[in-house]
């Protein structure tokens, strides 16, 4: 073993080992949590959980999404936004791939302003499916003044605006298992992380509500949105907290990245064509260089 | 760029425009007669990936930029617009941000595989500092391009960047204010980082032009670091080096398609998808991961200015290797004692970089200084003071005596000479 490799491991070992063991200690630490340093939320990592959308072959579940769309829109359109769809997209193969009549009709059950017409007034119409889906507020300020001063964030971006770092080692790990899940994972691990009694020394603030695994603070504004029971599925799913959670969880997982599915399958097939172009390229060389010693 | 031409024109056409723009000729003495070491590893694949790379920056670019629209309010909306209803924008969009990842990995296999064969020596030195340069002009556009989609990171990095100039003495607030177009980073900071981001990128071509040039006239180094001596150490570029570089650039590819395809927002920030909120600060700002080494050095010094200081001097010193190298044998192969502190050097860099990416506090800050002192001290300290202690190996007299023994020691296959 030579002096550089010793020396490397070591080093390597400080910075690695030192913050590892010290980031370990942290959720101890969290009750005696005191201004002036860096916040260290959420308390809990969210669990990983399994997604049809993970992994090599991973792609989405038409059913799954069609039934996040509804909870979406039965519980959290109340609240939050999702600008960035549109009524056109919910029929896309690969995303919830409902029926262009279907869209259509969904489309017609909203109101939009639509404008200046002729007389150069602004007026109220059915949405049609190019139309984006309208959010709930007006703006920002209205949407804060209307929940106790902080604004429901817009979700389109939810599925991958969020991610709860785990470390310099899952993080390697995750470049082979290629874990992009964070996102989804958060949210579930959020919407189903109510009802749960604060450490000792965690305060509550008023007006939020305690939740471990929110990312920014030990509670936030949000109650609870979710309970058993609350929305009918049509295909029989069962009717859980749990169960809604993972299936908006996905469904805005595909909101943040609609040609997930394309990718995946495209990639698969770049990675196809590009290992064995690699192979033919080697056999090439080989044969080039093979009268050169080198 | 490799002295007289060997290059024959055939047809009637061929010679006319010959005599008239020697440019056939040029390509082909450069890159198809042009005189390679026989004995070039896979590190040396790396400038025609980096090559390959800022093509393909370049061109997905180009066409990222007509969907693209620099401004404040709708910077951000458009670049969704791009993943969702351009045809492949996603695709494009993942090739040009995994990319400029890309890049950076194979700039520093690049930088190190110089430092590892001492490729900056004497007579590269004009070569190595054009290598600086494009590193520099590298990371000016890499910055500023991840500040174009207006996100929070986006925002709060340029913020904190920017920020940095106004640390200069007497001048600095100017100069910010000068950066910014105004008295706080707004829209007009957006247009001009995108005006400035669509130009580098071809500023950066016209220097790996100069530095290719450079590379031609003084030929290329190699394991060994022995000069060239006669035509037995060369095989020419074609087939021999562009067949090796196209398997090296496709397996790259296979690693960046990897990214692309299956953990493209794996390199980024999830806070780059919350659109810019100058009233709210995240919780934790970091730059993109191939600045971490940089923003550590920054922020292990007390003062502001001093820390700007040293993270500009931990890039400038790089300009000075040449000179503070005093050994006079090129290659780490034949250095015990230097190969060992350059992989000292290697960890002591990933370690900034896991540094830069954690809370300024507590045992990172210690550590960050420890770091960054030992940084440049691999500089200022071990390379002069290894060149004159160290008793090198002793170095074969050519390269095809160094291929020579290898291959009857390593594998005693039956040799045929090229």
């Amino acid at each position: 073993m030579s002096l550089a490799g010793l020396a490397g491991i070591a080093a390597l070992a400080l910075v690695l080992a030192v913050p590892a063991s010290a980031q370990e200690a942290e959720p101890a630490a969290e009750a005696e949590h005191h201004e002036g340093a860096t916040a260290h939320y959420p308390i809990h990592k969210p669990e990983p959980q399994s997604w049809t959308f993970a992994g090599f072959f991973g792609k989405f579940d038409t059913a799954q999404l069609q039934r996040g769309f509804q909870v979406y829109r039965e519980v959290c359109a109340s609240c939050h936004g999702l600008k960035l769809v549109a009524f056109r997209h919910l029929g896309q193969e690969g995303g919830p791939h409902f029926g262009e009549e279907e869209v259509r009709a969904l489309a017609a059950e909203y109101q939009v302003t639509d404008g200046p017409d002729d007389a150069g007034d602004m007026f109220e119409r059915p949405a049609r499916p190019s139309d984006y889906l309208p959010s709930p507020f007006a703006n920002d300020q209205a949407a804060a003044a209307a929940n106790g001063g902080a604004a429901p964030p817009d979700l389109s971006l939810m599925g991958k605006a969020r991610g709860v770092s785990r470390g310099v080692l899952w993080a390697l790990l995750d470049f082979f298992t290629q874990y992009q899940e964070g996102g989804p994972d958060y949210i579930h691990a959020l919407l189903t992380g109510y009802d749960q009694q604060p450490a000792a020394g965690v305060t509550v603030p008023e007006g939020t509500h305690y939740n471990p695994y929110f990312i920014a603070g030990p509670a936030l504004a949000m109650p609870k949105p979710l309970s058993d029971g609350q929305v009918t599925y049509a295909d029989g799913a069962p009717g859980t907290v749990d169960q809604y959670s993972r299936d908006v969880s996905a469904f805005l997982m595909w909101a943040a990245e609609p040609h997930l599915t394309e990718r995946k399958r495209i990639g698969f097939q770049v990675f196809l064509f590009l290992c064995i172009f690699a192979g033919l390229l080697y056999v090439t060389k080989k044969k080039v260089w093979s009268g050169v010693s080198h | 760029m490799a002295g007289t031409s060997t290059y024959q024109p055939k047809s009637g056409f061929a010679k006319w425009f010959e005599a008239r723009l020697p440019i056939v000729g040029l390509v082909h003495s450069s890159f198809v007669v042009y005189p390679t070491p026989r004995n070039l590893n896979y590190w040396w694949t790396f400038g025609a990936i980096l090559s390959v790379m800022l093509g393909v920056q370049i061109i997905t670019g180009v066409v990222l930029a007509m969907h693209y629209t620099p401004h404040a309010t709708l910077a951000m909306g458009s670049v969704e617009h791009i993943m969702r209803d351009v045809n492949y924008g996603w695709l494009l969009r993942y090739l040009h941000a995994n990319g400029a990842s890309m890049f950076f990995v194979a700039v520093y296999v690049h930088i190190l595989r110089g430092m590892y064969y001492g490729s900056y020596k004497e007579p590269r030195e004009v070569l190595w500092i054009l290598g600086v340069i494009i590193f520099l002009l590298m990371m000016a556009t890499a910055f500023m391009g991840y500040v174009l989609p207006w996100g929070q990171m986006s925002f709060w990095g340029a913020t904190v960047i920017t920020n940095l100039f106004s640390a200069i003495p007497l001048v600095g607030e100017s100069i910010t204010t000068w950066l910014w177009g105004g008295f706080a980073i707004d829209n007009p900071t957006l247009n001009r980082f995108f005006s400035l981001h669509y130009l580098l990128p071809f500023m950066i071509a016209g220097v790996v032009i100069l530095h290719i040039w450079a590379l031609h006239v003084s030929g290329q180094n190699n394991p060994t670091g022995i000069d060239i001596k006669s035509k037995d150490d060369t095989v020419p570029f074609t087939p021999h080096a562009t067949i090796k570089d196209s398997f090296g650039i496709i397996c790259f590819f296979i690693f960046f398609a990897w990214f692309v395809f299956f953990l493209p927002n794996y390199l980024g920030h999830p806070d780059n998808y919350i659109p810019a909120d100058p009233l709210k600060t995240p919780a934790h700002i970091v730059p993109e991961w191939y600045f971490l080494p940089f923003y550590a050095i920054l922020r292990a010094i007390p003062s502001k200015l001093g820390g700007v200081i040293a993270m500009f001097s931990s890039i400038a010193i790089l300009i000075f290797i040449p000179w503070l190298d005093t050994s006079r044998v090129r290659s780490a192969t034949y250095r015990p004692l230097y190969r060992q502190f350059f992989w000292i050097f290697v960890a002591t860099g990933i370690g900034l970089g896991y540094l830069g990416s954690q809370p300024p506090e507590g045992i990172y800050v210690i550590a960050g200084r420890i770091l960054t002192f030992y940084y440049f001290a691999h500089f200022l300290l071990v390379m002069p003071l290894i060149g004159i202690l160290e008793r090198p190996k002793s170095v074969p007299s050519s390269i095809t005596e160094a291929v020579l023994a290898k291959t009857r020691s390593g594998h005693g296959a039956a040799e045929s000479k090229a």
